[in-house]
């Protein structure tokens, strides 16, 4: 009870500032919070690199083994993206299964990297329809201060970009660089009242109507989408998000490679 | 998306697979208040589509550390039968039912009065009997049909429709084929009352214009396609109900009709929802 209380006091205040054109912690409502990129993180992993948006701060793994394809598909690697929302990160979360936020968000990660085929997946097939790279991409919460679809999908981009493919442990000749195709950035927003911002941090979430994610690749073509929570968007709010996460984006890919 | 075939998609008369347009929807059937148990129900086949909604609540919330002391809470469940797909797909819940579940608890949860009902759930059962691409879409266009079957006060209803890209071309309502070997979905539901979009999602490879058009055509369809006939199927549920009562007082000696008469009207009350989204 105490909490929904908070909570109250704290929407009222924060729709109050956003009225008078103000987030809490003084940014725009396009603005991102500060990006700090720390790529190969974790030497041991083949692939890694710690991101932070404000005090958000998540690290992204790949590792890479042999394992068979999937029967549909006999000439394309496997990649699978899991989100862990452990308890150091945010008194919210628990150890357990994974929630259903964590999945949602494993999941809206892997659709950005997938669909914009950001790794070329028939490169990695080792011998069609017996041996494939299996390749995972783990995502670990360490400081949880909001927006983990963008944290996670930035995280685990730059992780792909110094990712070695472990031939030589595997026996399938000498190591090489994972070649990335594309660049794809998410801009994640939420609706409070009828203002729409960028980048939540925790607090805005707290108090959020609707949330998208809108993913772009470095053409400017849409790769992925995620509505999320208990709100709606009208058609004009849903163009307007989009023509911000395009320029954002795109400003985003230039500072960062 | 993404799937690899020499299938054309779209032949050289502009027809597809199935021989539809680009625009077009495939068939689409809606019946309500099919279950007895449940408080509302309906059932759903679009195209090869085969779903059952069933809506149990507002009850009282257990676990009691789900409750809200606000507002009731919704839980949908996203559900396909081990015998629905190609290849038997393992019972249960797995990641991608497990997200389906979630954004559709959350469009639901945009339309229904909640606060009504402070610790309550409302449980919302969607079972995939037979897939075909889209179901997401089809789940959720029976859910809100069998929630306004419930009863469940609603500020209007949901309608699901997807639209994406195939054969280069921007299409209505992807089939099965369209879905493996196309370029994008964008399966959406819109609330055809307000406009407002409850649920969208996207994924394949898609450049704005397309977007804009995908969009457009897939909100269109929802609205003066498949809304009308969520609406009729309430329409016709409500009449029938309505006829059984008008035939329990005819057959009744006068002295019982006060009784049934008192029963009937919790009729109404209860389908008041439905009412109001046939006046759109």
């Amino acid at each position: 009870m105490s909490e929904d209380i908070l909570s109250d006091i704290k929407r009222t205040h924060i729709m109050t500032l956003l009225e008078d054109g103000k987030r809490i912690d003084g940014r725009g409502f396009e603005e991102r919070r500060k990006i700090e990129v720390m790529p190969n993180f974790i030497p041991r992993a083949e692939g890694s690199a710690r991101v932070r948006i404000g005090n958000t701060d998540v690290v992204a793994g790949i590792k890479m083994e042999t394992g068979t394809p999937f029967p549909d598909t006999p000439d394309s690697g496997v990649m699978t993206t899991n989100v862990e929302m452990i308890p150091m990160a945010s008194p919210e979360f628990e150890s357990g299964p994974p929630r259903p936020e964590a999945i949602e968000i494993s999941r809206v990660v892997d659709r950005g990297i997938r669909e914009s085929q950001t790794v070329d997946m028939s490169k990695l097939c080792i011998t069609e329809g017996e041996e494939v790279w299996i390749m995972f991409m783990d995502i670990h919460t360490l400081d949880y201060d909001g927006n983990l679809f963008d944290a996670g999908s930035l995280a685990t981009l730059v992780a792909l970009k110094n990712t070695t493919v472990p031939a030589e442990k595997f026996e399938k000749g000498e190591d090489y660089s994972l070649q990335v195709e594309h660049l794809p950035i998410s801009s994640t927003f939420v609706k409070i009242g009828d203002k729409i911002i960028l980048d939540p941090n925790y607090e805005e979430e707290l108090v959020a109507d609707a949330r998208l994610t809108v993913t772009f690749d470095e053409n400017g073509d849409l790769r992925a989408m995620q509505k999320g929570l208990a709100g709606g968007f009208k058609p004009e709010e849903i163009k307007y998000m989009m023509e911000v996460a395009k320029k954002s984006s795109q400003e985003l890919r230039e500072e960062l490679f | 998306m993404g799937g690899h075939s020499d299938i054309v998609l779209i032949d050289e008369n502009g027809l597809r697979v199935d021989g539809r347009k680009v625009d077009e929807l495939r068939p689409i059937k809606i019946e309500a208040g099919v279950l007895k148990n449940a408080d509302g129900s309906a059932y759903l086949e679009w195209g090869n589509n085969i779903v059952l909604a069933a809506v149990y609540g507002p009850r009282e919330a257990h676990p009691r550390h789900v409750q809200n002391s606000n507002k009731a809470i919704i839980q949908a469940r996203y559900n396909m039968a081990a015998f629905s797909v190609g290849e038997r797909k393992r019972p249960g819940p797995d990641r991608r039912s497990i997200e389906i579940s979630k954004i559709i608890s959350e469009a639901l949860e945009a339309v229904t009065m909640t606060e009504l009902f402070p610790r309550a759930t409302i449980d919302v059962y969607m079972e995939v009997l037979q897939a075909n691409a889209g179901t997401r879409c089809a789940a959720i266009t029976a859910a809100s049909v069998a929630m306004a079957d419930a009863g469940i006060p609603m500020k209007g209803l949901v309608t699901g429709c997807a639209a994406g890209k195939a054969g280069d071309k921007v299409i209505l309502d992807l089939g099965q084929e369209e879905d493996n070997f196309g370029q994008a979905d964008v399966p959406l539901a819109i609330v055809p009352r307000t406009g407002e979009i409850v649920l969208l999602q996207m994924d394949g490879h898609l450049t704005e214009e397309e977007f804009d058009k995908a969009f457009k055509m897939a909100t269109e369809a929802a609205v003066n396609v498949v809304y009308p006939l969520q609406v009729a199927a309430l329409k016709k549920k409500y009449m029938e109900s309505l006829e059984d009562v008008e035939d329990e007082i005819i057959n009744d000696d006068p002295g019982n009709s006060m009784e049934v008469t008192s029963g009937g009207e919790v009729i109404p009350e209860n389908t008041t929802d439905m009412t109001q989204g046939g006046d759109e």
